[in-house]
């Protein structure tokens, strides 16, 4: 006997050691329309005997109960030991079957889902070879199972403490629900005070509540929360570990204030002679010290210096501060504390930085003087800001008789950021009507569409008709000071198109302001590479399901919440952190997670430490052992991706689930009909 | 040496000797060699492009045939008039992005015995070539008679800025190429608004009335900015700010007598070069002048001189940088 | 500084006729990937547009009408030949539309339909190509002279172009004579010709 005789009669005999069941599902039309399904069922009962198929069927909805009863009976009935089911795709259905067969007493992991919808019917329209295609991926499908083993998953405890890395609403809410549940919390934040760009505005829409007069309780019911270790003007620096246990390193920044001394009484920052513009809570539009608090109402209460402002720092003298503490906190030897922490699951809700508005210089924000960003306007707005309270132009004093509001800046727009913004159109109206009521200046919003999607937001629109607001159909073309007709002289002038009525317009206005977009932070791909997970193309980090999971990430045990998933209002990112709170609640309280058995595995006789998989692994699941100088994957981490299968260039890694003999089976039982068409064109 | 395929237009020959004369002159000075190309055509300027398009893009698309075969090292193109430069390096472009258009202009010109390879060429206007290729620091060596005092607002027209499929220069609408290359020539740049804004085009022959708005936005804001002179880089341009200076105060009852001169005529003066060797005189707004101002070393008096803004109230946010974007973020600058 | 017309036609008893392959062929016969199809209607190339006032239709307004398949509006108007090509309108635009391209294409078709309402900017045109087909070289004396002569709006102002026209032969030293043509006209002509069949396919 020839080897590949050979080769093929121990095929044989393996197969026939199993008993398969194939299951081919319509999908009501979705396959049958183009797959003649009962033609492929009929022929995997003839023709793949040899592979193991004792049993082959076809029905209408495979995934409904009377679907899958019709597996369990088989199962039990026929003594099958493999289910393979072709249907749609296994990110569909795969735990049904699995469920399915688990319920019946067969291992989930001996079913195997093979899609002939979105790879087969979904995707050809000439209905003969779909069917012929339909019928090389069931036979590859049964070629395969044949080889698969029996799994269990690995249980992994869950530590039940979280650490939330955001201090803004998002972080804030969902650090609460989980404190208030009874288990511990880290918050990480990056600023000296917890409260994020929710603590910037002046009043919130569209209820118009003071935005610090909502922010501040919670804020406060974190700072004395028992259960939450707040650790603000602190970073993260590395992640390790898996999910129920990661540990995290955090660089907790020296403040040069001692905390257990520091009273907030605030004489530091009253005697400290050096100002510094506030470009991070002031927009750039006010001063601070070297020694600050962020604003009034920081939580925590305790000061920074700002060590490349400082004078002591740059020219060794000052020390004001130092002097005029009454209990003697400063302390200018303080250094970076790194500490790690050790939690069960991370939330990442790290917000979003403004568009810069100086790159739309048809805007002339940055040239001209009375040209405000979005946030610039919420400090002149904001009592506790610059001008108290008082909008004004920028030379400080005078009020403005007209403003015009600009929507979409650098949003919807190709040359900077594709995506809108989400609130820039309501908070436009909320900028009008604050103009309004605080001026009683004329008022133009210069608008594509207006987006007023949630509760109350239209009718808040509405209310701003009715205040007076003058809205423009037209996104502008430019703001300009060259003053061409008479009444421009000295003003700022907005052409634009107005396309209701299919003219030009020029409107000279005192003040501009710029609805600036929202974008990313600017490291959020570093931060994502460094929790191991993904951002888009524009920065926002991916969700596991744009509809169906907005929290929850592919990396099993990191969560996100708020804008760092993408803009959004004030009430989408609070229900974002409680529900990313409730998941790892959820989490908690089963004490241990199950995680897929499906990884990659590293046999080490074969392992010759050349280390390339180290580096691909895209969850950074895969150790070196310096001593033994092998490669080792976690199997917590590994999510079954196969890179590193596929990298290895002694083929030394092999997956659980997706063995090469398994795939190469695979393949050979997808070439079946070819091979055996071939082999039928050269013997006639 | 630097060498350099070379792309007149036609109005070098005719209304824009002055450019003409100067552009040898300043090359000369800087070591460009300019290799011109054996036989070009007009480029069809924006009147051709009116008519048909294959047709318009196969005229361009000769000059490239042409330049190609002559290239003997140089791949570069170099056109001092905007619209010139933006028709050849349009055509390049679209040849590129659509095959099949190329593959159709290709085929046009092989009518002719020629071809051209999309992509083969780098088309960039000269003042493109002077600063990245020769350097600021190059010409201010070579100055030997800076322009102190010299008021000059840098007119930069639309067709260099824009499209910009090259991405060529650091901004559409206020760049600032030609301001640091007059300051390098040792003037005092006027920012002005309407650097970019466009001066009209042919619209003097078509629609006048439009035109000479657009030419009095210009002069006018130049004037308001208290420019001595305003200097172009398009042939148009300078034709349509300076010889229709006089109509264009004589619709609107105006009075403006600003002088309009191509930038490489004030590189030459700074140059050391006599100005009857540059062009001058040939101006209908005589720049006389204000060369005057500069020929004699006098301080400005007072009163001409605008009040320089101090800065009072709220502070205004920082300039971009141009290398990258840095954000400042707290106090630390980060790269976005 | 002219008047807009009202985009809105009064109504009339024969219902306009539309053509839903308007959009596409103005797409196919620009250059490159012109993006015409994503336009959202935000009005940005009519307020950049620096003639935009001397227009019928603002730049914008044409494209509702190509998407609207209003063939003879948007041929008759006069918008692609107020367009002096500054290219505001197309780095300005959010949805990244070779507008200015779309004028040139729009000027093209206007022509070959023959329904161009006021001839000047084709006529300036048309003159300035004949020396270019016949030269190789564009000839500005005699384009002017040419231009001025056959608009009588424009011969009144005769006398205050007077200086301008002295003044271009004498301070200029423009030559009144045409230029001596470039020595591959012939090929030149032909490979024009290759390109005009090809248009026409």
């Amino acid at each position: 006997m020839s080897a590949d005789e050979n080769k093929s009669n121990t095929k044989k005999t393996a197969g026939a050691k199993e008993r398969v069941g194939v299951y081919i599902c319509h999908c009501g039309s979705n396959i049958a329309g183009v797959v003649n399904v009962g033609e492929v069922s009929k022929w995997a009962g003839e023709n793949l005997i040899d592979q193991g198929v004792v049993v082959s069927r076809d029905y209408k909805f495979m995934c409904s109960s009377l679907g899958q009863e019709l597996i369990q009976k088989d199962i039990k009935e026929q003594g099958l030991t493999r289910v393979v089911v072709a249907a749609c795709s296994p990110h569909l259905h795969e735990k049904t079957f699995r469920n399915a067969c688990k319920g019946a007493g067969l291992n989930p992991y001996l079913c195997e889902l093979v899609s002939i919808r979105e790879q087969d019917a979904w995707v050809h329209t000439d209905k003969v070879a779909a069917t012929e295609k339909a019928k090389a991926i069931v036979s590859g499908g049964v070629a395969r199972v044949v080889h698969h083993e029996p799994l269990e998953p690995l249980y992994v405890p869950i530590h039940p403490a979280t650490l939330i890395v955001g201090g803004g609403i998002a972080g804030i809410q969902a650090a609460l629900e989980i404190a208030d549940a009874g288990f511990p919390v880290y918050l990480v934040e990056r600023e000296p005070s917890i409260g994020g760009h929710m603590a910037q505005f002046d009043k919130t829409f569209p209820t118009l509540d003071c935005s610090a007069c909502i922010l501040t309780p919670k804020m406060v019911d974190v700072g004395n929360h028992p259960n939450i270790t707040m650790l603000t003007y602190s970073e993260v620096q590395k992640v390790d570990g898996y999910v129920g246990n990661f540990a995290v390193t955090i660089n907790k920044r020296a403040r040069y204030v001692k905390t257990k001394d520091c009273t907030g009484c605030g004489v530091c920052w009253e005697k400290c002679p050096k100002k510094v513009i506030d470009d991070k809570f002031e927009a750039g539009l006010g001063y601070r010290k070297a020694v600050y608090t962020p604003f009034p109402q920081a939580v925590p209460k305790y000061p920074v210096i700002d060590d490349i402002n400082c004078t002591y720092f740059v020219k060794g003298t000052c020390k004001a501060c130092e002097k005029f503490c009454p209990t003697k906190a400063i302390d200018f030897t303080q250094k970076d504390e790194i500490i790690t922490v050790e939690v069960g699951n991370i939330i990442l809700a790290t917000g979003w930085d403004l568009f810069d508005a100086r790159r739309v210089t048809n805007y002339g924000y940055g040239r001209l003087a009375n040209v405000f960003t979005s946030m610039e306007f919420e400090r002149l707005s904001n009592s506790a800001g610059p001008t108290g309270g008082n909008i004004v132009l920028r030379d400080g004093k005078t009020t403005p008789k007209s403003v015009a509001i600009v929507h979409c800046v650098g949003s919807r727009d190709k040359n900077y950021n594709n995506y809108c913004s989400s609130i820039c159109c309501m908070q436009s109206l909320k900028f009008a009507h604050l103009v309004h009521e605080k001026t009683g200046a004329t008022v133009y919003n210069f608008y594509i569409d207006i987006r007023t999607p949630a509760k109350a937001y239209d009718e808040f629109y509405q209310r701003l008709i009715e205040e007076g607001t003058l809205f423009v159909r037209g996104k502008v073309a430019e703001v300009t000071d060259a003053a061409r007709n008479p009444g421009e002289e000295g003003k700022l002038i907005v052409q634009v198109e107005d396309t209701l009525i299919g003219q030009q317009r020029r409107i000279p206005v005192d003040m501009v302001i710029l609805s600036a977009g929202l974008e990313p932070r600017y490291d959020s791909k570093a931060v994502a590479k460094l929790f191991g997970i993904s951002c888009s193309a524009d920065g926002w980090l991916i969700e596991r399901h744009p509809k169906l999971d907005p929290v929850a990430t592919m990396t099993d045990g990191i969560y996100i919440a708020g804008c760092v998933q993408g803009p959004k209002d004030i009430p989408a990112s609070v229900a974002q952190g409680a529900a990313a709170a409730a998941r790892i609640l959820g989490k908690i309280q089963q004490k241990e997670i199950a995680l897929e058995p499906i990884r990659a595995t590293i046999h080490e006789e074969q392992c010759s430490g050349c280390r390339i998989c180290n580096t691909m692994c895209p969850f950074t699941a895969i150790l070196f052992h310096e001593d033994k100088m092998v490669s080792e994957v976690n199997p917590a981490l590994c999510q079954g991706c196969g890179t590193c299968v596929t990298a290895c260039p002694a083929g030394a890694i092999s997956g659980t689930g997706f063995s090469n003999e398994q795939i190469l089976s695979q393949i050979e039982g997808l070439l079946l009909l070819t091979l055996d068409k071939k082999k039928e064109t050269a013997v006639a | 040496m630097s060498d350099y395929l070379f792309y007149p237009g036609c109005s070098m020959e005719s209304s824009a000797k002055a450019y003409y004369h100067s552009v040898m002159s300043v090359c000369k000075s800087l070591d460009i060699k300019l290799n011109e190309i054996d036989d070009w055509n007009c480029c069809g300027a924006t009147e051709y492009l009116s008519l048909d398009r294959m047709p318009a893009y196969a005229l361009i698309a000769r000059n490239l045939a042409l330049a190609e075969k002559q290239a003997n090292g140089s791949k570069t193109v170099v056109a001092p008039c905007s619209a010139c430069y933006l028709n050849l390096s349009k055509a390049d472009h679209y040849m590129n992005e659509d095959k099949a258009f190329g593959k159709s202009i290709n085929e046009a010109l092989s009518a002719g015995g020629l071809h051209y390879t999309p992509g083969e060429l780098s088309v960039r206007h000269l003042l493109d070539v002077v600063l990245n290729d020769i350097g600021l620091d190059a010409v201010k060596a070579k100055v030997v008679k800076p322009l102190t005092g010299l008021r000059v607002a840098p007119y930069v027209g639309c067709m260099l800025p824009r499209p910009d499929y090259g991405k060529r220069y650091s901004d559409s609408e206020h760049p600032t190429e030609l301001d640091d290359l007059l300051s390098a020539l040792g003037a005092e740049v006027i920012d002005f608004p309407l650097k970019t804004a466009c001066c009209g085009g042919h619209m003097t022959q078509i629609g006048p009335e439009t035109a000479f708005e657009l030419i009095r936005r210009l002069i006018s804001s130049a004037d308001e900015y208290k420019a001595d002179v305003m200097v172009a880089l398009c042939p148009m341009c300078q034709m349509n700010l300076d010889a229709f200076q006089s109509q264009m105060n004589g619709y609107f009852k105006t009075n403006y007598k600003m002088p309009i001169l191509f930038f490489t005529q004030l590189m030459g003066l700074a140059f050391g070069e006599k100005s009857e060797k540059l062009g001058f005189g040939s101006e209908f707004v005589s720049a006389h002048e204000a060369m005057k101002r500069i020929g004699v070393h006098t301080p400005i008096p007072e009163d001409i001189k605008p009040e320089p803004k101090k800065p009072a109230g709220l502070p205004m946010p920082p300039p971009r940088t141009k290398t990258g974007q840095k954000n400042t973020i707290g106090n630390k600058e980060v790269s976005k | 500084m002219t008047n807009a017309v009202s985009v809105v036609d009064p109504p009339s008893s024969q219902t306009r006729r539309e053509d839903p392959a308007l959009l596409h062929e103005v797409s196919l016969r620009t250059p490159g990937k012109s993006h015409i199809e994503m336009c959202i209607q935000c009005g940005t190339c009519g307020g950049s547009c620096p003639s935009g006032s001397a227009m019928n239709h603002t730049p914008r307004a044409i494209f509702a009408m190509l998407r609207a398949g209003m063939r003879d509006d948007v041929l008759k108007s006069n918008t692609p030949w107020m367009c002096v090509s500054c290219y505001y309108c197309t780095v300005r635009c959010p949805q990244e539309i070779h507008i200015t391209d779309v004028m040139y294409t729009l000027k093209n078709m206007a022509l070959e339909s023959g329904m161009v309402q006021d001839s000047t900017a084709f006529d300036f045109s048309k003159t300035f190509i004949h020396y270019v087909e016949n030269y190789g070289r564009s000839f500005e004396i005699g384009l002017a002279g040419i231009h001025s002569l056959t608009h009588v709006k424009l011969a009144t102002r005769l006398l205050d172009m007077a200086p301008m026209a002295i003044g271009m032969l004498t301070k200029k030293g423009m030559s009144p004579l045409p230029p001596k043509h470039i020595k591959g006209i012939n090929d030149l002509k032909k490979i024009l010709n290759r390109a005009k069949e090809l248009e026409a396919a």
